[in-house]
């Protein structure tokens, strides 16, 4: 097959192809060179944003504590938010605190315990026809726009929350929590089941092996294995209910308070910088400045669960690889 | 620019050899080696060397994986590193044509040359070093591109080869690794349709078409059914006339029929290393005739 | 209740001597039963979400809810310009989103640091990603409003100049109504001139007519015009023909632009290119993290192989690498694109409540998006409204659906095994 008579000519081709000149190195060299720095240019880009993030909200916040009419005691220390009210412009951050407080509160006793048992059950128990089920639902639940959760907390919910109770308000944090449940819950869930399925299975193996059942295993091995990265899963979640935005503005009213009640209307951070920017402030008022103010509050806060999260994620990923 | 010329030069030698070797008969190709495996180092001169290591030490991290390794590889010659897993015959292997440098932590002292280039010098063009070093991996990985892109790869990263050239050269280098009959009807089919022995034929193809000098093999035979082996031991038993062999094994059955010289490898040091019939059959150092009769590793 | 069951269950495990066979079996049960109804609940919620949205936006469906601008009557009002403003915001936002994504993953992924320095900082980098991508998107549009709708204030002028810092593309007229009510267009040289001195001979423009004699209101197709300037003591011209180019010296005039489909300004203004690149912001950490994933699940070998062939890294990228990782990142790049499709909030910052009746003409166009108007019709106390902001959410899901459908067509089909 291989016989010198029919390969002397490829051979011969073959040489001089080999021992013809090569692409110069350098113009290879340069090109590396060349996209190498565009890819880092890039890759600085994503820095860039976080600098102009915290420097663009440093600066317009101390823009508004520099006005007379703000002061930082009564930023930190005062329930009242009222900086349209011209005369006696207050601006006490508790007032959206609370209320953003209290929309997560309700959100997380949903999101959590469902999020977390759904985990428990895709990772654990489900059967291979259920998980192909549930998975497509949480995807698309996730994959649902935010103001079509809002739709549904305000054309939906509160109906029947009323429906329920009378002292419903039309606008009201429970409606609008629920609703921010709903959109979290997907995300603990597929967070939770991460951290579950990164628990080895040589741990799971030993408790079936003691002869434990699979609640035994699941409730007693499994999860005390997998905290950590449950916890940063909540953390994330937290996060996420505290950032959102549209559902809030929709359904829970715009009336800041220091309130417990979750049948009354309530204002949150992210409610009220949708207030500003749809209504027609002008552009360097004080309480134009606020926004960012609360802005800055809001990201302070959220990068910092963030922060922890990942730090917590990255830390049982670390223990098991 | 000047290690560029003088590799080029170098390639351009090799090949006159390489044509000229490749119509003489086996038995000629086999009669030029005992001449060799019979003299001592001192009787060659440095032109048949192909790879010089003076005491290398290699380090991962903290993790000293060389000690001192002093081995000079033999032009045109098959040269097996054998020893027990973790060794360090693999590290040495990778730094020949310096896929160490994938590894962040890893970094190697003392002398690797090849010809007059120093292997191991910060300056060194790897890309260049690795066009006149080929290295197959243990685990066949044909690209997911069709056979006849996954041959003609190399060459078009380096050559300025028009269509007609570049397909001279694919069946050139698939007849090389004993593959053309095989694949010549389905060259534009994807190559991780193969099976696993004619993935690593095609890999060795692969590495055989930019026209390197020293081929390296890290097992390349360990993922292999035994009839895919003998293919591959047959295939290097030819290009050993052409091409300087470098073989990681773990078989030592392998290492004795294929090789001309074996060098025997424990914790980071070299034993021994010498012709291949003289290490299986008559060792001097009591480790390595344990490792070679099977008593340990 | 899921809690208490819950609660049972702790209790019955505290109890300290060896538990019979049927309590351990009977937790089992329960526990597993919680589960199921836990798994249910969330389709649940999926049908009565779907249920909710089709019930009230059906009815609203129409040729007319997706041909027809806003207008104030619900059963006239539309979602075209809203349609078109997506279109325009998330096409800009991917083309700008994706290299600058691809790129940043590759640079993670494919070139690893060399030194403990570059090593810092690929962790300082990959770090501030995965913390980006928890910033809620509210805040990216504080930070387009201050970065790129007003550029920092660096080009303010003077709160009455009608022009910005920079513009392409405009050409600005004075637009007088002669004696004969005809539109007479004066282009204007000095954009901050606030006089408008007319005199006969000036370069002057009006309105074409079409064969009807019909006044066509299209900026792009003016015809030249004399004028005939005449002040008070002179005779007032009777021959209409005349009055249709006669203005009066001291006439007043309204200031308007022609702006050219190329149309730019700095600083961007409220437009769609503000609103893409705040877009792009959002979604630039989820696109980075999807891409370094399909790039990290081709095998190791592939790189080696191309490697030991004498490839650069570049190389190695463009020719195994990023081939090899094509569906993975698309699929990636789609999901983010649904995304950006979806959000509201930061386009909410940007662009505001505003009346748009017509698709956007160019990048600093005002434009709305489709979950901006669904949000603007659903905070309108009318019931009407809410169903055809249901109706717009149909479309809405619709078109996010038919995103989801091609990621998975794609990781079906184009996934090919790697190794």
């Amino acid at each position: 097959m291989n016989t010198p008579e029919s390969t002397a000519d490829l051979n011969d081709r073959v040489r001089s192809i080999l021992a013809a000149d090569r692409r110069s190195l350098r113009g290879v060299r340069i090109r590396e060179i060349g996209v190498y720095a565009v890819l880092v240019l890039c890759g600085v880009f994503s820095l860039l944003i976080t600098i102009a993030i915290v420097g663009v909200l440093l600066t317009e916040t101390l823009n508004f504590f520099r006005s007379d009419e703000v002061t930082l005691s009564n930023f930190l220390g005062s329930g009242q938010w009222t900086p349209l009210l011209g005369s006696t412009k207050s601006f006490g951050i508790w007032a959206l605190i609370s209320g953003t407080m209290l929309v997560t509160v309700i959100a997380m006793a949903i999101a959590l315990p469902l999020g977390l048992i759904t985990a428990v059950y895709l990772s654990e128990y489900a059967p291979r026809k259920v998980r192909a089920v549930l998975k497509p639902v949480l995807e698309v639940l996730a994959g649902v726009p935010t103001v079509v959760y809002g739709f549904f907390a305000l054309v939906t919910i509160t109906p029947f929350l009323q429906w329920l109770h009378g002292g419903f308000n039309v606008f009201n944090a429970t409606s609008g929590g629920i609703a921010v449940g709903i959109l979290c819950l997907p995300t603990v869930c597929s967070l939770a089941e991460d951290a579950l399925q990164a628990v080895p299975s040589s741990l799971r193996d030993g408790a079936y092996g003691l002869g434990g059942t699979r609640f035994d295993a699941t409730v007693k091995v499994i999860l005390p294995a997998a905290l950590s990265g449950i916890i940063s899963a909540f953390l994330l979640a937290i996060a996420r209910a505290i950032g959102e935005t549209m559902i809030v503005a929709i359904a829970c009213g715009s009336r800041p308070q220091v309130t417990g009640d979750p049948r009354d209307e309530i204002q949150t951070m992210t409610g009220f910088m949708v207030q500003m920017a749809g209504g027609d402030v002008s552009n360097f008022g004080i309480e134009y400045y606020s926004m960012y103010a609360v802005a800055f509050t809001l990201f302070m806060i959220t990068l910092s669960l963030t922060m922890i999260g990942n730090v917590v994620r990255r830390r049982y990923r670390e223990a098991y690889e | 620019m000047v290690p560029r010329i003088n590799s080029m030069n170098t390639v351009t030698k090799a090949n006159t050899v390489t044509s000229k070797n490749t119509v003489t008969t086996e038995k000629e190709a086999f009669a030029g080696s005992p001449t060799i495996q019979t003299a001592t180092p001192t009787e060659i001169s440095q032109e048949q060397f192909a790879l010089e290591i003076l005491n290398l030490d290699s380090w991962y991290g903290d993790f000293q994986a060389l000690h001192g390794v002093t081995i000079k590889i033999p032009r045109n010659q098959v040269t097996a590193f054998i020893g027990p897993s973790g060794c360090g015959k693999s590290t040495l292997l990778r730094w020949c044509n310096r896929m160490n440098d994938t590894i962040a932590i890893a970094r190697a002292s003392g002398t690797l040359r090849m010809g007059d280039t120093d292997l191991l010098s910060k300056s060194i063009d790897v890309v260049d070093l690795r066009r006149r070093v080929g290295i197959v991996f243990q685990k066949a990985n044909p690209f997911p591109k069709s056979i006849f892109d996954n041959v003609a790869f190399g060459p078009r990263l380096h050559m300025k080869a028009n269509r007609s050239e570049l397909a001279d050269l694919v069946e050139w280098s698939l007849r090389k690794a004993a593959l053309w009959d095989e694949v010549k009807d389905r060259l534009n089919k994807p190559a991780l349709g193969l099976s696993g022995g004619q993935q690593q034929r095609l890999c060795i193809a692969r590495a055989i078409a930019v026209g390197p000098e020293v081929l390296l093999m890290d097992e390349p035979c360990s993922a292999l059914d035994p009839a895919s082996t003998l293919a591959i031991e047959d295939l290097m038993d030819e290009l050993r006339t052409q091409y300087t062999i470098v073989i990681v094994t773990h078989n030592m059955q392998q290492a004795s029929r294929c090789s001309d010289k074996t060098a025997f490898f424990f914790e980071g040091k070299v034993v021994e290393y010498g012709p291949t019939d003289r290490i299986f059959t008559n060792p001097e150092n009591k480790q390595t005739e344990d490792y070679v009769s099977g008593r340990f590793g | 209740m899921p809690e208490s069951s819950s609660q049972s269950n702790s209790d019955q495990r505290s109890t300290p001597e060896l538990r019979g066979r049927a309590g351990r079996m009977l937790t089992e049960k329960w526990f597993s039963y919680l589960c199921v109804a836990t798994a249910t609940s969330s389709v649940a919620v999926l049908c009565w979400l779907l249920y909710s949205i089709l019930s009230h936006g059906l009815p609203a469906l129409s040729w007319t809810l997706l041909s027809n601008p806003p207008e104030p009557d619900p059963e006239q009002a539309g979602v075209r310009p809203a349609f078109f403003g997506t279109v325009w915001v998330c096409a800009m936002c991917g083309l700008m989103t994706l290299p600058i994504g691809i790129a940043t993953a590759i640079l993670l992924e494919e070139f690893p640091p060399k030194s403990k320095l570059g090593g810092w900082v690929y962790g300082l980098i990959q770090l501030n990603i995965s913390n980006l991508a928890g910033v809620p998107s509210v805040v990216y549009g504080i930070l387009g409003l201050t970065a790129f709708v007003s550029m920092f204030g660096l080009f303010e002028r003077d709160q009455d100049s009608q022009s910005s810092g920079f513009e392409l593309g405009v050409t600005y007229y004075n637009q007088f109504f002669s004696e004969g009510d005809r539109a007479i267009l004066i282009p204007v040289e000095n954009v901050d001139d606030k006089l408008s001195v007319v005199s006969e001979g000036m370069e002057a423009y009006t309105f074409a007519r079409d064969a009807d004699g019909a006044t066509i209101v299209d900026y792009s197709k003016l015809v030249p015009t004399e004028i005939n300037v005449i002040t008070y003591d002179d005779p007032y011209p009777e021959d209409p023909a005349v009055l249709e180019n006669t203005l009066f010296a001291d006439a007043e005039a309204g200031r308007v632009s022609q702006k050219s489909w190329y149309y730019f300004q700095v600083p961007f203004g409220r437009g769609v290119l503000a609103g893409a690149m705040t877009l792009m912001l959002v979604i630039l950490p989820v696109i980075i993290i999807s891409s370094q994933e399909a790039l990290r699940a081709v095998p190791s070998s592939l790189r080696a192989g191309a490697l030991g062939l004498g490839a650069t890294p570049w190389q190695v990228v463009r020719t195994v690498t990023l081939p090899a990782a094509i569906p993975g990142i698309m699929t990636g790049a789609i999901l983010a694109m649904s995304r950006a499709i979806g959000e509201t909030a930061p386009i909410l910052i940007i662009a505001g409540i505003v009346y748009i009746r017509n698709a956007p003409q160019h990048l600093m166009d005002d434009f709305t998006v489709m979950p901006l108007q669904i949000y603007n019709w659903t905070s309108r106390p009318q019931e009407a409204f809410h169903d055809i902001a249901a109706g717009g959410i149909i479309i809405l899901l619709a078109i996010l659906l038919s995103f989801n459908a091609i990621a998975v067509l794609i990781r079906q089909k184009m996934q090919k095994p790697l190794s």
